[in-house]
C-alpha cells in the first residue's frame, strides 16, 4: 500500500514535513504520493472537522438527514438520480442504502428555513423522488472521529518508568 | 528515648539496591512544568481501547464487585487458553494450567517464590527489567547474570548461558522481546537455548509481555519448542499489547503442578486479581485484536523513525525486532550513558534512561521509548541531534 495512504488511514493530522519524517521520504515525495492518490481519486481532499454548534462555525449549523425513496430507472438504476442529487451544494454526503428507503442524504444549511426549502423545493421535486423523510440533527457527540466537549483526561503517564 | 526504625527492616531488604531508574525519575520530576519530552516511559501512550473500558464499566454497573476464584474467572482462563494456543502454539487447560495474576510482575514474583528455595541459583539475561534480580534476592535465591551484548543486538546466546552456568542453577528467566534492549532471539538461537535448558534440567520462566509487539518476522515462544512446555512457565499480560498497564492484569500458564504451587502463594498473598480488571481482560481477548494490530503498526513506523534519526544523529542504534524500546550506544558522542542522559535532559529537555539502570551491560547505552506520538518523537529526535552537535563542538 502507498505509505502515505497508510499514514492517512491512521487518522492523525501530520503536516507533510512530519509525514516525510515518519515514512522516510522527502517532502516532495510525500506530496507526489498525495498527488497520485488524488489522481487515482482515492484521496479526495482535506477538510476541517468543526464543532458546528460553536458560534464561529455556525454558518452551516443546521443539519438534517433525509431518507429518500426513489423510483429506480431502467438502465440507470439509482445512480443517475443520486448523482444529480449529490451535486447540490447543500448536500454534504449521499449514500445508497439497503432497507426501507433508497438514499440517505446529509444536508447542511445556515437556517432551518433554508434546509426546509431545499428539501421541499429542490429535493422532493426531482423527477423520480417518491417521498422524503427529514430528520434534523439536534446535537453532535462525535464528529469525524473527534469527541465533542468530552475529552480524555490529560494523560498522566509517569515520565520515567521501568 | 529514640528508637532506630531501621533495625526492623529485614537485612535482605535493607541491602537491596534502590532501582537505578528511581534516581532518574526524581531528576525528571524536578523539571516539572518545563517542556520535557519523555522517552523514559515504560508504557503505551494509547489509552485502553474504549470497548475494553466500557466492558469494565458495564461489569461495575452489573454489580461485579466480588472476589473471583483464586485462579481467576474461568471464562477468562478459557479465553487465555484459546489466545495462547492461537498466538503461541501451546495448549494449556483452563481448569488447572492457567492462573490470572496482578500483572505479569506478580506472575513472575509468584513463580520465583514458588520454585526458588534459599540458595537456589536463578539465571537471567542482563540488561533486563529492573525487578528480576531483586525478586530473586527477596526469595533468598542467588541471582546469576548472563550478559548479552550490543554486538548481538542484545540477543541471548546459548554460549553465554553455558559460560555463566554453574552447578546449582535451577531456573532461567527469559524476557523476549526484552525491556530495555528490544533484544530477541532467532529461532535457531532459541532452539539452542532450549537444548541447553533440557541438558541442565532448568525450569524456564518466560516473560513474553512484549511478544505482540514484534515487528520483523514472527515471535516464537520457547514453550512451543519440543520438550519445553513441560519445563516452562509462560508469563504474559495485557499491559503492553492492549495498552492496559494501569489495570494490573496478567497471567501464567504451565504444568498443572507448577501452576498449583504458584496458586498457593497467590491465594495467601493476593487472593485473586481484581474482578474489574479480569472483566476488561476478557473483553480484550474476545474483541481487542484489531486494536492491537493497529497499535503495533504505529509502533513499527515509530521505531523506524526513531532508529533512523538516532543513527543519523550519530548514535549507534540497532533496530529492535520487538518491544517499544530503542537502546542506542551513546559512546560515539564521547559521553557516558549517565552524562548523556543528564545532559540531554538538562540542555534539551528530553528524558531517556541510562542503560546501567538495567544492568552492567547497559553501560554506554540509554533506553529511549518510542511509545509517544509522531509529532513528539520528531521534536525529540531534533533535540537529540542538536544536543549531539553541541557536544561535538
Amino acid at each position: 500500500m502507498n505509505p502515505v495512504l497508510k499514514l492517512l488511514l491512521e487518522g492523525g493530522s501530520l503536516t507533510t514535513a512530519q509525514m516525510a519524517q515518519v515514512v522516510n521520504l522527502s517532502v516532495a515525495e510525500v506530496e507526489q504520493h498525495l498527488e497520485q492518490l488524488k489522481k487515482d481519486k482515492i484521496f479526495l481532499g482535506w477538510r476541517p472537522v468543526l464543532d458546528l454548534s460553536r458560534e464561529a462555525a455556525a454558518a452551516a449549523a443546521v443539519r438534517a438527514v433525509i431518507e429518500v425513496k426513489v423510483t429506480p430507472e431502467r438502465g440507470g438504476g439509482f445512480s443517475r438520480l443520486a448523482e444529480r442529487l449529490a451535486r447540490f451544494d447543500e448536500v454534504e454526503s449521499c449514500y445508497l442504502m439497503s432497507g426501507a428507503y433508497d438514499l440517505l442524504v446529509f444536508v447542511n444549511g445556515s437556517s432551518l428555513q433554508k434546509v426546509a426549502a431545499f428539501v421541499s423545493e429542490k429535493l422532493s421535486t426531482l423527477e423520480g423522488v417518491l417521498s422524503t423523510s427529514t430528520h434534523f440533527m439536534l446535537r453532535s457527540y462525535k464528529e469525524g472521529g473527534f469527541l465533542i466537549e468530552q475529552t480524555e483526561t490529560q494523560v498522566t503517564r509517569l515520565n520515567v518508568a521501568p | 528515648m529514640s528508637v532506630d526504625p531501621n533495625r526492623w527492616v529485614a537485612g535482605h531488604v535493607a541491602s537491596l539496591p534502590k532501582s537505578g531508574i528511581r534516581d532518574f525519575f526524581e531528576l525528571v520530576a524536578k523539571m516539572k512544568g518545563q517542556d520535557v519530552i519523555s522517552l523514559g516511559v515504560g508504557e503505551p501512550d494509547f489509552v485502553t481501547p474504549w470497548h475494553i473500558r466500557e466492558a469494565a464499566i458495564y461489569a461495575l454497573e452489573k454489580g461485579k464487585t466480588y472476589y473471583t476464584s483464586n485462579l481467576g474467572m474461568i471464562e477468562l482462563r478459557r479465553a487465555i487458553s484459546t489466545y495462547v494456543t492461537e498466538h503461541f502454539g501451546v495448549n494449556y487447560r483452563p481448569e488447572d494450567q492457567v492462573i490470572v495474576t496482578v500483572g505479569v510482575s506478580e506472575a513472575l514474583d509468584l513463580a520465583i517464590r514458588a520454585f526458588v528455595s534459599p540458595g537456589d541459583k536463578v539465571m537471567y539475561h542482563q540488561p533486563c527489567y529492573v525487578s528480576y534480580s531483586p525478586s530473586i534476592t527477596l526469595a533468598h535465591g542467588v541471582a546469576v547474570e548472563v550478559p548479552t551484548y550490543a554486538k548481538d543486538n542484545f540477543a541471548l546466546t546459548a554460549e553465554a548461558l553455558r559460560a555463566a552456568w554453574s552447578p546449582g542453577c535451577k531456573v532461567l528467566m527469559l524476557n523476549l522481546p526484552c525491556n530495555p534492549t528490544g533484544g530477541t532471539c532467532s529461532l535457531e538461537q532459541l532452539t539452542k537455548i532450549a537444548e541447553f535448558c533440557r541438558e541442565k534440567d532448568l525450569l524456564v520462566l518466560s516473560d513474553e509481555i512484549y511478544s505482540e509487539l514484534t515487528f520483523d518476522g514472527v515471535h516464537t515462544s520457547i514453550a512451543s519448542l519440543p520438550g519445553m512446555a513441560e519445563r516452562t512457565i509462560f508469563l504474559h499480560g495485557f499491559s503492553k499489547a492492549f495498552a492496559m498497564t494501569g489495570w494490573r492484569i496478567g497471567y501464567a500458564c504451565g504444568p498443572a503442578v507448577l501452576i498449583d504451587a504458584m496458586m498457593k502463594v497467590h491465594q495467601y498473598a493476593m487472593l485473586c486479581a481484581s474482578i474489574i480488571a479480569q472483566e476488561a481482560a476478557l473483553e480484550a481477548l474476545l474483541r481487542g485484536w484489531d486494536a492491537v494490530v493497529k497499535m503495533r503498526d504505529q509502533y513499527h513506523r515509530r521505531r523506524d523513525l526513531v532508529v533512523r534519526r538516532f543513527n543519523e544523529a550519530g548514535l549507534k542504534c540497532h533496530s529492535p525486532r520487538g518491544s517499544f524500546y530503542t537502546f542506542p550506544d551513546v559512546t560515539p558522542t564521547g559521553l557516558t550513558e549517565k552524562e548523556f542522559a543528564v545532559g540531554l535532559l538538562e540542555k534539551e529537555k528530553v528524558a531517556v534512561v541510562p542503560g546501567t539502570a538495567f544492568g552492567a551491560n547497559g553501560k554506554g547505552h540509554v533506553r529511549g521509548c518510542f511509545a509517544t506520538s509522531y509529532e513528539q518523537l520528531i521534536v525529540a529526535c531534533d533535540r537529540v541531534e542538536r544536543f549531539i552537535q553541541n557536544v561535538k563542538k
